[in-house]
């Protein structure tokens, strides 16, 4: 009985292709939803919890921690650096700026201090860390996706196209990769906060006016002030012989930051910290990542559950598909199972043949639905992570 | 041998009876089964295979008294005991040439089927010519060749009695002559019964026997008075 189903089953291909792709999806649906969203639960949560406390310029919780913990591309309202020497100078929290803005193609330029490798347990692959300005090191999925090796340069995107006064590229030298830690930080480039300044226009370096061979450029000259026309020679990249030229101008503690993650060294300095964030008026908010990862969830969950209904809407609905092409084919079949009864063969082994035809779709079925869901337990919360972060 | 007595089966519509008083097929008997559409001859190798069950009367049908059987016994004897051909042929068109001729071994507790069975079925393929095309489906075939496909079937077996209605209605005048020549070489060779319903004329001087059903035919479609005159 079997041969004989799975004869019908695999010359009619076609039919039974359809049939059971669809009873596939009906089970994989919720099963694989499920998955997805409890796999990306778990990587969303282990990551903030990870993180104590996140000191950002007010407004959207959920974009400060998606850029600050997921380097999503949504940039946050920026904050002063002078919170982080603050919050340093206070005794309560080691302070690690960031300055998540900037991407090189799909990867994220993380501008932030050497202190977070340390606090993010990241290590060397191969090469040494950032020392100098200009200087980047590579996530190990970054450097796999942008085929580089310390030696190697890296050019980050301009921000818009067509923008003559925007942000011009700065080509970074890769000093290190890192190994693989299966966090966002494998996808990011790693610069120090002022090489992602100078990439945001806030610090540069150019052809030395002093210097007669730069007359050319000089438009005005007013004692110890001159002022450059448009022709002056501005680097983009940073190297030995060009270092000494980058400067900042103004006060350091005005130049943005996206986040600040605040490293409390005990429960008590993480409670006064927060204290210190309760006045409505403060232009900074303080936040535990936790908390709002776990209320993105929540919106997720309900989401999957509005989704897991309609779901079975549609099972019930191509189920009941499925019985009417089996009873219509029943039809159609008409004339083989009489021929079957004419030969000799028993009522019992037509049935049986048709249950075991049932038996082999919903097993076929079954198998590829498990096949995917398995697929979606390795690879399904990378997907559902890049969804909600992008 | 088939031995009917006082035989009576309807359909239950009230346009249709089939009244046999006595009808004797000898054993080795090629007999061919004429008479006008609608008279019943299709109901008659029904019955005699047990697909039908009469309303009254007795079917023999080899040693097995069939009208006596119940529906397992008689699908068991039927399939280990009798050929049956279509004129449609029947052919399962899911299963390849080779696997519709095993299919009463496929569709059979009590038939076993092994290799030597397997060879037997290419073996009978070859004897009538399509040997060279196990793998093929029906869809495939010329009608000759699926008749000879539904004649290999009926014979794998070995059957002691052969049913065959209309088997040469669909086919050329070649193919017909060579399905025909397979039927009455087998019933030759293994001592069987053969009884063919046919409306062909052409063929009648090559049985030994015509049931014609005209007499036993009733054209006011009602109760068919009489038995089958012998020709």
């Amino acid at each position: 009985m079997f041969y004989l189903a799975w004869r019908y089953l695999s010359y009619n291909r076609w039919k039974t292709s359809i049939l059971v792709g669809s009873i596939m999806l009906i089970i994989y649906l919720p099963v694989g939803l499920n998955v997805v969203v409890e796999q990306s639960g778990e990587h969303l949560t282990a990551r903030a919890e990870a993180t104590p406390l996140l000191v950002g310029a007010k407004g959207s919780p959920l974009e400060l921690v998606l850029n600050s913990l997921y380097f999503s591309s949504k940039i946050p309202e920026v904050m002063k650096y002078s919170e982080a020497t603050s919050i340093m100078q206070s005794g309560l929290a080691e302070a690690i700026p960031l300055y998540v803005r900037f991407r090189s193609r799909a990867q994220p330029i993380v501008g932030t201090s050497v202190e977070y490798f340390g606090f993010r347990e990241l290590l060397l692959a191969s090469g040494r860390m950032v020392a100098l300005l200009g200087e980047c090191v590579l996530g190990a999925a970054a450097a796999a996706a942008l085929d580089l090796q310390p030696g190697d340069s890296v050019v980050s995107s301009p921000e818009t196209a067509f923008d003559l006064a925007g942000i011009y590229p700065l080509k970074m030298q890769v000093v290190g990769v890192l190994e693989p830690s299966f966090t966002p930080d494998d996808q990011a480039i790693f610069v120090d906060i002022k090489t992602a300044w100078i990439i945001a226009g806030l610090g540069h370096g150019h052809q030395d006016l002093a210097r007669s061979e730069a007359a050319s450029a000089v438009l005005n000259r007013t004692g110890g002030n001159i002022v450059a026309n448009a022709s002056v020679v501005q680097f983009n990249e940073v190297n030995e012989s060009n270092i000494d030229t980058f400067h900042f101008h103004g006060d350091l503690a005005q130049y943005p930051l996206t986040a600040v993650i605040a490293h409390p060294h005990d429960q008590k300095s993480g409670v006064i910290l927060m204290g210190r964030y309760v006045d409505g008026g403060a232009p900074s908010q303080i936040l535990q990542p936790e908390d709002v990862v776990d209320e993105l969830l929540e919106t997720i969950l309900t989401i999957q559950q509005f989704i897991v209904a309609a779901v079975i809407i549609v099972a019930i609905a191509t189920i009941a598909t499925a019985a009417l092409v089996f009873l219509l084919s029943l039809r159609l079949r008409r004339r083989e199972i009489e021929t079957i009864g004419k030969i000799g063969g028993g009522r019992w082994h037509v049935v049986s043949m048709l249950l075991t035809e049932i038996v082999i779709v919903l097993i076929l079925s079954g198998g590829m639905a498990t096949m995917l869901t398995i697929l979606t337990w390795r690879y399904g919360s990378a997907i559902i992570e890049g969804f909600v972060l992008s | 041998m088939i031995e009917i007595n006082d035989l009576r089966f309807d359909y239950g519509t009230g346009d249709f009876c089939l009244d046999i008083p006595h009808l004797r097929v000898n054993e080795g008997e090629t007999v061919a089964v004429v008479g006008p559409s609608g008279s019943g001859k299709t109901t008659l190798l029904n019955l005699i295979a047990g697909i039908a069950k009469p309303q009254s009367g007795r079917i023999v049908t080899g040693a097995a008294d069939i009208s006596g059987l119940d529906d397992a016994a008689v699908r068991n004897f039927r399939i280990a005991n009798i050929g049956l051909v279509f004129q449609e042929f029947e052919l399962l068109e899911y299963l390849n040439v080779l696997d519709n001729v095993l299919l009463p071994y496929r569709i059979s507790g009590s038939l076993r089927l092994d290799s030597a069975v397997v060879q037997r079925a290419e073996e009978l393929l070859t004897s009538v010519g399509i040997g060279d095309k196990l793998d093929r489906y029906p869809d495939n075939l010329s009608q000759g060749e699926k008749q000879r496909v539904a004649v290999c079937r009926a014979l794998l077996v070995k059957p002691p009695l052969l049913l065959a209605d209309e088997p040469t209605g669909n086919l050329d005048v070649m193919n017909k002559g060579r399905v025909l020549d397979i039927l009455f070489d087998y019933a030759r060779d293994h001592s069987a019964t053969l009884v063919i319903v046919t409306h062909d004329r052409d063929l009648f001087d090559r049985f030994e026997r015509i049931i014609d059903f005209k007499q036993f035919f009733d054209d006011t479609r009602g109760a068919a008075p009489g038995k089958p005159q012998d020709e």
